[in-house]
């Protein structure tokens, strides 16, 4: 048998659910324009360009987490780092600290990135850990899922998937 | 391809190990084969990745992926190994893609099977079917998780 899940046994539903909506508790910033829902991994290079890209449009961006670690060993850790920085108001911060140098990925560079940011390392390391933040990386993850998501990144515009780093019809097609 | 409905073909592989999986094994569960082209290729790198996440959801559903590849099983070692899969994968290696034959999801242009899943149900008949338009597109796990609980709508 199976060892039991950490959630106490609750079954998620992963059935089909259409195009991610906004969630109040979302990541977004930017103003204007189109939202533009990203379903990315810190460890991931691609991400890491689109994300780049993303960067210089006049959108609104939300970010959820689909972290594969058999792909990327360390992305749950650095998903979980992102979640424990936002709890001390820096999540941004993080978010582009790590995709900013995908070369320092291991625990001593994230607390070194921590007290860059300002943040207080000892809750900083007991939030990472904590379950809530894994149950709410996990339940990014399954939202991702039930969109059909099945690589990194991957982007929501107009409820539409858009697989791999934006292209330029779809980067004018925000642009615009 | 197979249709839902039909016996599923008995076959007996050799996984990533060398033992021996038959389907006659397998009765009294609901099993997926996961047929994709070859072990290594990007593509199915991250197929097989994705849903080993879910592999305790799965579980808990008591579902049992496979995966299956015209790869031998040392070739299947080193790629569960690379990847850290948990999830058994079977060598369709001789006759080269007699079992993707027998499921009717061998192509015949590129030498390896499609992509596809084939969900058999405990009593050995094909519960659920499904093929990829191209190799490069990804059955979402989320196809899986609908075949196995159809909404009550």
């Amino acid at each position: 048998m199976s060892p039991p899940p950490p959630n106490g046994g609750g079954e998620a539903d992963l059935r089909s659910s259409g195009p991610p909506e906004l969630a109040p508790d979302d990541h977004v910033r930017g103003d204007g324009g189109r939202v533009v829902i990203e379903y990315g991994d810190y460890e991931c290079p691609y991400c890491a360009r689109a994300d780049r890209l993303l960067a210089e449009l006049p959108i609104v961006r939300v970010f959820r987490h689909f972290p594969v670690p058999s792909k990327h060993p360390r992305a749950r850790a650095l998903a979980l780092a992102a979640e424990a920085a936002g709890l001390q108001g820096r999540y941004w911060e993080m978010h582009d600290s790590l995709f900013g140098d995908q070369g320092h990925l291991d625990d001593p560079h994230l607390w070194q990135r921590a007290r860059e940011l300002g943040l207080d390392l000892d809750r900083f390391e007991a939030d990472r850990r904590s379950p809530e933040l894994d149950e709410r990386v996990t339940r990014d993850f399954h939202s991702g899922v039930r969109a059909g998501v099945m690589s990194t990144p991957t982007l929501f515009v107009d409820g539409e998937a858009c697989p791999g780093v934006p292209g330029p019809e779809l980067l004018a097609r925000l642009r615009g | 391809m197979i249709e839902a409905g039909t016996p599923a073909p008995d076959f007996k592989l050799r996984d990533q190990d060398g033992a021996d999986v038959s389907l006659e094994d397998l009765r009294g569960q609901t099993v997926v084969l996961v047929f994709y082209p070859l072990d290594f290729s990007p593509v199915c790198t991250d197929q097989l990745s994705i849903y080993q996440e879910l592999v305790q959801d799965f579980d808990q559903r008591g579902v049992k992926l496979y995966g299956v590849s015209v790869d031998s099983p040392f070739a299947h070692k080193a790629f569960q190994e690379r990847l850290n899969l948990t999830i058994p994968l079977l060598a369709d290696f001789e006759p080269k893609g007699a079992v993707a034959k027998s499921y009717g999801v061998y192509n015949d242009d590129y030498g390896t099977s499609q992509r596809a899943l084939v969900m058999i149900g405990p009593d050995g008949v094909v519960k659920w079917s499904y093929c990829s338009p191209s190799a490069l597109e990804i059955p979402g796990a989320n196809l899986i998780f609908d075949a196995l609980e159809p909404s009550a709508a």
